[in-house]
């Protein structure tokens, strides 16, 4: 498939990017930043709408994109967690999902283009969307769903057509709450290869959302891998919700239990009281070394609250270490 | 290579050829519960909920959904029922079925699931395209699939139809859709029995000849049936069904099948069947007259009856309590358990001791009867819950008591470790702890370190042993070992079994777990002065002469290591054993391929028997028979060989063990270390490559360095040598008398019967050999030799077995029995640490050449280890932990 990306994930382990969201946060953007040039007359307000920024301010996610690959990452994520016509609807934005995936991939691509010391990959990010399909948002009617299968296809199809055409290297469909989405995610995926006649690396990546050890539809680890195995996939693991520590035991299986790659990216630790991160890359670091003398994992990266400064420390541990051996 | 079903709701469910029995729940199904349909009609989804969480609650590993009827909206009702169970994590922990004859339902219930399930079904009904194309939409959603057997002409109604259609859908399936192999489960169509036409008389025989054939013949393929339609023609006389049933499942498990649908209530417990409805039963399952119908017709007149006797079926209520509490159990029966535990209760001292006593016993018997497949998981789980309420509902009383002073000296966690089935010496040691008023927490076999953890912590013990016989245990050890350190246990970690040393315990575990300490018991006997010692006022001092003796063995290994040179591993083979190789010293065998024995006769082997070794598992020492003699142990050593005479004559008689056997005869030669086997008439063709390793200590001028590959010809001489090989196993059977002694509380008798199996396993290994000698080889037909001369090894040729002296590598084994295909043919299994299943099993090779003998490999280093991983294409440093034990 990519025989690049083949041959380095079999020689070490691959370091992923961290958070896009607390770079942002960085650079203090106001409502005009989500809208210049493009959504200057849009009638509701935009900030937050982080994904937009790909077309208003490429500038800017560039620059993140960059100091993720400085720091030592070997794969960025593109800016496209919310890249699907079911997130986007919150702000009356369907129509500019196309837009949204085509640009932040041709910008990631740039950027990495940039950089010819070793590899560097960009993984289309493909978020869980806002709504889901095993759960009813209707308490009084638990078998209502505010979201169906064929249209979660649907939206993953077109954020999918758009990543490939604007040049990504691999799909990461992340932070897997409900496995339904995500395998409505696999099935787009499956679909448009057929159609479009290529296939790409497939990365998926799940969120156990508490100490109970189970996805928010309440599937364990391991019936979150078998559920999704149908798919020949470069990698599975975790990522966001938990730090690197409370991770471990769900990365324990994996290792077991995956035919896969594996891979984690977790949290600079859990929020503290103002919902911040707050996880020095110094901590974060010594937590991920347990993974690593473990050898649980092929790629490990970072989620919500992890900067480049994290990135480079974990980068830095984990060029000290073999990557786990997989089938 | 192996090929799993694994599926999932919530949880995962792992299909594995020893899952025994995967029970789907069939009652929330429109067509074939009238109740079900009409809650779906009434769109009274709280009580079809309902009727779903019972199936689970009952031991439904997996729930069938079906909405196909002409008065409801089908897909709709499917959606509903769907979405209404993802909501109920009770429910939705178990893969669902997701059943329709109509595409569009089959469609939209996929779209539903989030894990991993099953759809009932496809087939060729409607012609190839159609077969792929649905199968693939089946791929893409990730689910497995049951496939009928049913082509373009109809449903397969004959044995040759059967295999055909299923064979056809198999290919088609795994080639050009790509299909998992494994996610291929068919339905070989049930069809009733005894319907009075005489083209029926087949149909379950037919199904089990299908079975069996598909299990052989399309790997990774399971089975799967609807069972009540066997029964079909007694509507109405459930004695005569629920005897149907529960042989029908009894004979199809034998066969092959593994999963199907059964109504539990519906299923009698097959060693209660009444032994005469039994026979009428199965002559006509299995078609063994041709009166077979009208005689159980017949016979079912007088069953139904003694149905008026259905209220009075209450006898058991007049036996006694202990009786009655064991029914309970064994039948799953709730209503009366409070009422019996409460009588019980006054019978004893302590509360506890209803406990200990009867409702143990009574759970032993329950899995007495699942572990010979006589009951089955649904059952099994409905005792279960029998015995949690009668706990339950002394737990008051037991908590009453607490005030009053524990009796018990320390708690003790036993466990043989992950990957490990044997467990004579673990038994051993809990009891011998048990007399001395220990309270023994016992793990059983194959125990995964995170579950001796979890029970360390909750049972809050106060040591733990850990047991293991073969090699790869050692290592399973240190990781226990490590994941205690990691959990911060302080727990003191005993290690005993017969690959144990204290040399490993110093070096390879006590560094591992320096908040605890890792103690090495070399005997049962010793266990208890370790433990006095350990939890008693020495403990201290204990402790600390302990780390000193163990660093002394320390210093002395790494000193032994450094002294000790190798060869390296290209000097070692210039220095092989070279043999002369004519036609004095190779003999063609009489018979060249495989041959398998089934239920041999125990009397013919029992004479071959090496008592020594019994003697040492009672930990008594000295040689057969001067030990019946002997000073110090005479009198003991007398008493046990007679109990032990006693048993043995018992086990032949009454057919308590049931020996098999499975060896074969190969063209060969060596090629380097490893030896190349042929096929029987292909002579070019290979079939198994064993590899071999090679001594690499130094040795004096003339003494060659030995790899068990010298004793073949080499292939470069042109000359065509031979091998054989073998697996004996004398434990078929054991395990309901083991659970028998164990539920009488007799652990002499437990751990007798293990003994003498594992002899018996020996003295078959020694017969086969001289049969093979004698006979089929039949180079040794000349041979005069006593029983003493046979143990002492007196004969021409050796049968050297993978993992011990002469070849350590447990990873021949594989080869070994993939080469006789002995899981299949005779049912020995290895375990993922490759011990052999049942434990009362010998395996190995016979080498044939006047000059062939046992030899100690020794120490080894890496780079032999490399080289044999690089001649097997597979990764060392993933390899490397089977020969840990012997790596310098």
């Amino acid at each position: 498939m990519n025989k690049e990306l083949d041959k380095a994930l079999k020689e070490r382990i691959l370091i992923l990017d961290g958070a896009m969201g607390t770079m942002i946060q960085r650079y203090d953007l106001t409502e005009f930043d989500f809208r210049e040039g493009h959504f200057e007359n849009h009638h509701k307000p935009l900030k937050g709408n982080n994904d937009l920024l790909s077309i208003t301010r490429p500038d800017i996610i560039k620059e993140i994109h960059r100091a993720y690959f400085v720091a030592g990452a070997d794969i960025v994520e593109t800016n496209t967690f919310s890249g699907t016509w079911i997130a986007q609807a919150d702000y009356d934005l369907e129509d500019a999902v196309y837009a949204i995936n085509f640009e932040s991939a041709k910008i990631a691509r740039q950027v990495a283009l940039e950089f010819n010391d070793k590899p560097r990959f960009v993984a289309g990010s493909i978020g869980p969307t806002n709504r889901t399909a095993s759960i009813s948002p209707d308490v009084n009617d638990p078998s209502y769903r505010a979201i169906t299968f064929d249209e979660l296809v649907l939206a993953y199809k077109n954020q999918t057509e758009a990543l490939i055409e604007g040049g990504v290297d691999i799909l990461l469909v992340e932070t897997i709450f409900d496995t339904l989405n995500a395998k409505a995610a696999l099935y787009a995926i499956d679909e448009v290869f057929d159609e479009k006649n290529i296939k790409l690396p497939i990365m998926v990546s799940g969120t156990i959302t508490d100490q109970s050890g189970r996805t928010l539809t309440g599937q364990t680890t391991e019936a979150f891998l078998i559920s999704l195995s149908h798919m020949p996939m470069m990698s599975i693991g975790l990522n966001c919700a938990l730090g690197a520590s409370l991770m471990r035991p769900y990365l324990q299986i994996l290792n077991k239990k995956s035919p896969f790659a594996v891979s984690a990216h977790p949290n600079a630790g859990l929020p503290n009281e103002f919902g911040k991160y707050d996880e020095t890359p110094e901590i974060m670091a010594e937590q991920i070394k347990e993974f690593l003398d473990e050898g649980l994992v092929n790629i490990i990266g970072g989620c919500c609250g992890t900067t480049p400064e994290h990135i480079r420390a974990i980068a830095d541990l984990a060029k000290q270490y073999q990557p786990r051996k997989w089938n | 290579m192996e090929l799993t079903l694994k599926l999932s709701g919530l949880e995962p469910l792992i299909i594995t050829p020893e899952s025994n029995f995967v029970n789907i729940g069939e009652r929330t199904n429109v067509t074939g519960s009238k109740a079900f349909l009409r809650m779906i009609k009434e769109g009274d989804y709280e009580s079809a909920l309902s009727v779903a969480r019972e199936q689970v609650d009952g031991g439904a590993q997996i729930i069938d959904i079906n909405m196909d009827e002409g008065m409801i909206d089908g897909k709709e009702a499917m959606v509903k029922f769907l979405n209404l169970i993802a909501s109920e994590p009770d429910i939705a922990r178990v893969p669902i079925v997701i059943d329709s004859s109509k595409w569009e339902i089959i469609e939209a219930g996929l779209k539903c699931v989030q894990g991993k399930g099953i759809v009932n079904s496809i087939s060729l009904k409607e012609g190839e395209e159609n077969f792929i194309k649905q199968a693939k939409i089946i791929r893409r959603f990730g689910a497995a699939v049951i496939v009928m057997a049913f082509d373009e002409d109809g449903q397969a109604d004959s044995y040759t139809r059967r295999i055909e259609i299923c064979k056809r859908s198999y290919d088609i399936l795994v080639e050009k859709v790509h299909f998992p192999r494994e996610d291929i489960i068919f339905d070989p169509n049930i069809f009733p029995v005894a319907t009075g036409m005489e083209e029926h008389n087949d149909n379950a025989l037919d199904f089990f000849r299908a079975t069996k054939w598909i299990r052989e013949n399309l790997p990774g393929a399971h089975i799967s049936g609807g069972v009540s339609n066997v029964s079909f023609s007694f509507r109405g006389n459930n004695k005569v069904r629920e005897a149907m049933h529960s042989s029908f499942l009894y004979h199809g498990i034998q066969h092959g099948m593994d999963m199907g649908i059964v109504n539990p209530s519906m299923l009698e417990v097959y060693s209660d069947i009444d032994p005469s409805l039994l026979i009428h039963v199965e002559d006509v399952l299995l078609n063994r007259r041709p009166d077979a119908t009208e005689r159980l017709l017949e016979f079912s007149e007088t069953v139904k009856g003694k149905v008026v006797r259905k209220e009075a079926d209450l006898t058991w209520r007049q036996l006694p309590v202990h009786n009655r509490l064991s029914h309970s159990l064994v039948k799953g029966i709730v209503e009366y358990i409070d009422q019996d535990v409460e009588e019980c209760r006054h019978l004893f001292s302590r509360p506890i001791e209803v406990i200990e006593g009867p409702l143990m016993d009574g759970m032993n018997v329950v899995g007495d009867l699942f572990g010979s497949g006589k009951m089955f998981l649904p059952q099994v789980v409905k005792s279960a819950r029998v015995m949690k309420k009668a706990v339950a509902y002394l737990l008051p009383y037991i908590d009453a008591e607490k005030d009053g002073k524990s009796s018990s000296s320390g708690k003790i966690l036993m466990a043989t470790v992950k990957g490990d089935v044997h467990d004579i010496g673990k038994n051993i040691v809990g009891v011998v702890l048990g007399c001395n008023n220990y309270e023994i927490i016992d793990l059983g076999v194959m125990v995964p370190a995170e579950k001796i953890i979890e029970a360390a912590i909750r049972e809050n013990v106060d040591v733990i042993g850990l047991s293991g016989l073969i090699t790869p245990s050692l290592d399973e050890m240190v990781q226990v070992a490590k994941e205690m350190e990691r959990a911060k246990l302080n727990i003191p970690l005993l290690i005993g079994g017969a690959t144990t040393s204290k040399v490993h315990t110093a070096v390879k575990i006590e560094e591992h777990y320096t908040l605890g300490q890792a103690i090495h018991v070399s005997d049962a006997s010793r266990s208890v002065t370790v433990v006095q010692d350990l939890l008693g006022k020495r403990k201290e001092n204990f402790i600390k002469e302990l780390r000193e003796d163990y660093d002394r063995i320390r210093m002395h290994h790494a000193k032994n290591r450094a002294a000790k040179e190798l060869l390296d591993i290209e000097s070692a083979r210039k220095n092989k054993l070279q043999l002369v190789f004519d036609e004095k010293t190779i003999s063609k065998p009489q018979f060249l391929g495989t041959h398998s024995i089934r239920d041999f006769d125990l009397s013919a082997i029992a004479q071959f028997i090496d008592w020594t070794p019994f003697f040492q598992t009672w930990e008594l020492f000295g040689k057969y028979p001067a030990i019946l003699q002997d000073e110090i142990v005479g009198v003991e050593a007398s008493k046990l060989f007679e109990d032990a005479q006693g048993m043995l004559k018992k086990i032949i008689d009454e057919k308590w063990l049931e020996a098999r056997a499975i060896y074969g005869l190969f063209p060969a030669n060596s090629v380097g270390d490893d030896i190349e086997i042929y096929h029987p008439e292909r002579k070019t063709e290979i079939i198994a490559i064993q590899r071999t390793l090679r001594q690499q200590t130094k040795k004096v001028v003339g003494q060659p360095n030995l790899a068990l590959a010298d004793f073949i010809a080499p292939k470069s001489s042109g000359i065509t040598d031979y091998i054989g090989a073998f697996v004996v196993c004398s434990g078929f059977g054991i395990e309901q008398h083991v659970t028998r002694f164990e539920e009488e509380l007799d652990d002499y008798n437990s751990i007798m019967i293990k003994a003498l199996a594992d002899r018996l396993a020996e003295a078959f290994a020694e017969y086969l050999h001289r049969e093979v000698r004698n006979i089929h080889w039949g180079y040794g037909h000349e041979e005069e030799l006593s029983n003493e001369d046979i143990i002492a090894e007196k004969y021409r040729g050796i049968r050297p077995a993978p993992g011990y002296p002469a070849c350590p590598d447990h990873l021949e084994k594989i080869g070994l029995f993939d080469l006789l295909d002995a899981t299949k043919k005779i049912g020995v299994s290895l375990t993922e640490n490759l011990a052999m299943y049942p434990t009362a099993a010998v395996s190995g090779w016979y080498f044939a050449h006047p000059d062939a003998r046992y030899f100690g490999l020794g120490k080894i280093t890496d780079s032999q280890v490399i080289d044999l991983c690089e001649r097997k294409n597979v990764d060392f440093e993933e390899n490397q932990r089977w020969y840990s034990s012997i790596l310098i």
